[in-house]
């Protein structure tokens, strides 16, 4: 039997103010092959690294058991001890004392403490079945795909771009920019959106290491992390963006007009159009749904004026299949549809109760009004302007648990620039609480009070219409009063939800989504931009509801981690992987389909038997880079063939013994 | 269609016209209604207010005869609808209460009743069926449809959105009438607290039918015995009190779709209204 040795940590107070770790290390001595066990306040400290260096050497100790927090926490670090004390590192098994134990059962601490030293017990007896394991080596390929085009997407590619690697960047709109280049001007500082993210936008676009894919989507990820495969519908266009100069005879002359989706239906567009005048590529598409040669079978309009003879009514989809050794996910959010539940501000029935998006089109200087704040309906100046925070956030009954974070920041910047822009104009903001966390923004928010704008703190139990004026209804609970205001324009702080067809990429590429939609991170503090799955990252809102400096920063370290991993000339893999004992399989591929990461495929194999003639048979083979190791296939392996390194089933085994017997 | 009837007690006093023009209207579109026998207060203001326990198991005798008759129900009171509707989902969802009620009632409850307001009855055969039957079409009447707050709340229970019902308005829709979006569908009347806060439900009352004017409405609809009563009835003070001049005649709903069907407007208990509702009727009538 090996030689093990328990370092039990009490974690200051964590651990040792619940259990009696001097008494769990005593205990330890006695458990078969354990030849030295000690305690320690901090084991992962420097001093505590040490006296697992110094042990090894001086009992010459083949097995580690450290008893303290969840591997998830510390157990690469124990793992580099052992590394660096020369013995392989995943000689090392953790006995979880501080999640599963002093925190979850403080007020029993007697049983705590037999629990304690059962967990021990269990992991020394796995230690001494431990194997030595050995990462393997596979190849990465230099490119990185980013999903997304708004600022998050725009700004990994741009970091990672720079780095010298070669990025895809597929936006599914026919612009990037994303929401941030629909806003006016941004909070605190009040600079403008366009003029932040628009030279973003355009060295994106013209930037060598970067090739852009607009209005077309990502449809299917193969492969693992450092070789994915991806394939790209590239949306046909019926534009030739090759011929085409931009110069805008066509969307000009169009004779069709439909609601324009990029200003939230406030203006119109044509069939052929651009989203906006600084749209990157600021080149058409041409809106099929709508076209009238496509409806009615005749126009033809633009492709008759076209000087470049760009129009191309036949173009198909194209497909670009792709290798790529890491993905950035930024598709960004969506707006809570309000319509659909808060009957008390009327369902979208009136004109002139808007969502703060809209307002940012209106307030735009490049939007349908030119900047001129109007209401919907009759196209006047609005004199009373109504703000309502929280719609769909931080209600439970009907509409997110989740704070959006930064609605009440965008709601004050809107307040202000009604009561610049409206002299003599009067703006009431209903709220729940006011969340200003950010560097600047408290001093921001206080601005606009200074300025004039009304915070009442409470709901608002009714909008409606009377004449042409909108009475919205609503509690002061801090004067614990009705309020009844007559306002000309009601603006929703709809709050933010995942962007419309996340799940489906979440689908695609294999990583989960949270109890709302967003895509959830390895680790909420100390993984925040990475998913379990390898190789693929998170930037910006997909991840969950953030403002624009959080979200840049995220992108950049996004950014930081694919440089990381693909700078490297190959990658290590994980050994924790599963392995398929050949001469025990056979090939009933149960394990294929309860697989989450599609990591087994069958293969053919030539078996040799003694005495027989050599004969083909088809077993399981699991490939190392897509395996996650989660031990699915174990389970459904009905002839056992399939054993999970690290957790093998004689490992498991010996556990459950050394608990139960 | 067979379905059992709750007319509750302000259909047999206050709103007997509710209950005349119901029976008449229901009778003409083949509905059959079956009075729950020997049926009982809904326990709606008094029990629901003072006793969680009777406020439960007043309305519950009413569905467990219902149970044993075989039938549905229909209720045309808002609170009775609401009472029993309540009822129904608390002996759904609490055992402990549903047990000792069918201990005190004598017979258990086994949930199998539907429970629907009037006007869900009336929609539910159809609102082509409906507009067959019309040979009246109210085409000069601007109606107000006012569900009040119990008919639609709360959430879950009500018989339509609660924020935007539309359910009486189809009905009348269906009877060609010209319909009002307008901001106090779902306000409170201030019910029975005109007894004992007069000022500040004559206040209420005076919105709603301020509002209703201001929406352009000649003639204002209801479902509610209560709502009614208040804006009809009070208009008189409200006009005192706030130096208005309302005139604004209130119908129970049944008693348009009778008109529109022709019935007498006699027998649909159209001369019981404190504020005379003749103009709107002739102008029906043409």
């Amino acid at each position: 039997m090996p030689r093990i040795g328990v370092f039990v940590c009490w974690c200051g107070s964590n651990i040792g103010g619940v259990l009696d770790c001097p008494a769990i290390a005593q205990e330890a001595a006695s458990f078969p092959g354990v030849v030295f066990s000690t305690e320690y306040k901090y084991v992962c400290s420097d001093p505590g690294q040490k006296l697992i260096v110094d042990a090894i050497k001086e009992h010459r100790l083949e097995r580690v058991v450290v008893a303290s927090c969840s591997p998830r926490l510390h157990e690469e670090t124990f793992r580099q001890v052992l590394r660096r004390s020369g013995l392989n590192p995943y000689f090392l098994e953790m006995a979880n004392l501080r999640e599963h134990c002093s925190w979850v059962h403080p007020d029993t601490p007697e049983q705590a403490q037999r629990k304690a030293v059962d967990l021990v017990r269990r992991a020394a007896a796995k230690a001494a079945r431990l194997e030595p394991l050995f990462p393997g080596k596979i190849p990465v390929v230099r490119r990185c795909l980013v999903i997304g085009g708004g600022i998050a997407g725009i700004q990994t590619a741009l970091d990672v771009a720079d780095a010298g690697l070669e990025v895809l960047l597929v936006e599914r709109e026919p612009t990037i920019g994303g929401n941030m280049v629909k806003l006016d001007k941004t909070f605190p500082t009040l600079d403008c959106s366009a003029c932040i993210s628009t030279p973003k936008m355009v060295a994106a676009a013209q930037h060598p290491n970067i090739k852009l894919y607009t209005y077309a989507q990502v449809e299917e990820i193969t492969g693992y992390i450092g070789n994915f495969k991806a394939r790209i519908r590239q949306k046909a266009r019926f534009v030739d963006h090759a011929k085409c100069t931009g110069c805008g005879t066509c969307w000009t002359k169009c004779p069709v007009s439909v609601p324009d989706d990029f200003n939230l239906g406030l203006g119109e567009r044509g069939a052929i159009h651009i989203p906006f005048p600084q749209a990157v590529p600021n080149k058409p598409v041409i809106d099929l749904a709508h076209c009238r040669r496509s409806t009615r079978g005749k126009c033809g309009a633009c492709a008759k004026l076209c000087p470049a003879g760009a129009i191309d009514y036949e173009q198909k989809d194209e497909f670009i299949e792709a290798e790529v050794g890491a993905i950035v996910v930024a598709t960004g959010y969506g707006l809570f549809p309000w319509e659909k539940v808060y009957g008390e501000y009327g369902y979208g029935r009136f004109p002139d109760v808007i969502t703060g998006l809209m307002f940012e089109r209106m307030v735009n200087a490049s939007g349908p009004t030119s900047g001129k704040i109007q209401r919907p309906s009759s196209g006047k100046e609005p004199r009373t302007v109504v703000f309502i925070q929280c719609v769909g956030s931080r209600d439970e009954a009907r509409g997110k648990e989740y704070c959006s974070r930064f609605c009440c920041m965008y709601t004050a910047k809107h307040a202000h620039q009604v009561l610049e822009k409206i002299p003599g104009s009067e703006v009431y903001v209903f709220y729940i609480d006011v969340r200003t966390f950010g560097k600047g923004y408290e001093e921001f928010y206080r601005r606009v009070q200074d300025e004039g704008a009304v915070y009442i703190r409470g709901r608002v139990s009714k909008v409606y219409q009377d004449g042409s004026k909108l009475i919205v209804k609503g509690a002061d609970t801090l004067l614990g009063e009705q309020v009844e205001i007559a306002a000309d324009m009601v603006v929703l702080a709809t709050g933010a939800v995942p962007a419309a067809g996340a799940a489906d990429v979440a689908r695609m590429i294999g990583i989960p989504q949270d109890k709302d939609g967003f895509f959830q991170e390895a680790h909420p503090k100390l993984r925040p931009v990475e998913t379990h799955t390898g190789g693929v990252f998170l930037a910006g809102t997909c991840q969950g509801p953030k403002d624009i400096p959080d979200t840049v920063s995220q992108a950049s370290g996004a950014a930081a981690k694919v440089c990381g991993l693909l700078l490297k000339d190959e990658l290590e893999t994980n050994p924790l992987v599963s392995r398929v004992n050949e001469a025990l399989c056979t090939g009933c591929l149960a394990c294929q389909p309860v697989c989450p990461y599609r990591a087994i495929q069958p293969v053919t194999i030539t078996e040799r038997l003694p005495g027989q003639p050599p004969r083909e048979r088809v077993v399981a083979r699991v490939n190392e880079g897509l395996c996650q190791g989660c031990g699915a296939c174990t389970v459904a392996c009905r002839a056992g063939a399939i054993d999970l390194k690290g957790f093998t089933n004689k490992q498991l085994l010996a556990e459950v013994d050394a608990l139960c017997l | 269609m067979k379905i059992g009837y709750y007319p509750g007690c302000s259909l047999q006093s206050s709103a007997k016209e509710y209950d005349r023009a119901t029976r008449l209207v229901a009778r003409h579109l083949g509905i059959q209604l079956h009075d729950i026998n020997d049926w009982n207060c809904c326990g709606a203001t008094a029990a629901h207010s003072m006793d969680h326990f009777l406020a439960a198991a007043l309305p519950a005798r009413n569905l467990i005869i219902a149970e044993e008759m075989g039938l549905d129900v229909t209720v045309p009171c808002a609170a009775c609808y609401q009472r029993l509707r309540l009822a129904h989902r608390v002996l759904a969802e609490n055992e402990e209460t549903a047990r000792d009620i069918s201990q005190l009632i004598g017979r258990p409850y086994k949930g199998k009743v539907r429970i629907y307001s009037l006007i869900e009855t009336i929609a539910g055969i159809g609102l082509e069926q409906l507009a067959a039957q019309v040979v009246r079409p109210l085409k000069e009447l601007r109606v107000a449809c006012y569900y009040g707050c119990l008919l639609v709340r709360p959430p879950g229970t009500g018989c339509d959105d609660p924020e935007n019902p539309r359910l009486m308005d189809e009905l009348l829709e269906a009877a060609k009438a010209e319909t009002l979006d307008w901001g106090y569908k779902n306000e409170c009347c201030g019910a029975s607290l005109v007894f004992s806060e007069r000022r500040l439900a004559l206040h209420l009352i005076r919105n709603i039918l301020r509002n209703a004017v201001d929406a352009g409405a000649t003639s204002i609809a209801c479902a509610c015995p209560l709502c009614q009563s208040n804006l009809d009835t009070r208009q008189g003070q409200v006009n005192k009190e706030f130096g208005t001049s309302f005139a604004m005649p209130i119908f129970y709903f049944p008693q348009l779709l009778g008109l529109a069907m022709g019935l007498n407007p006699q027998d649909l208990g159209l001369g019981m209204h404190f504020v005379d509702p003749q103009r709107a009727i002739k102008a029906v009538s043409g």
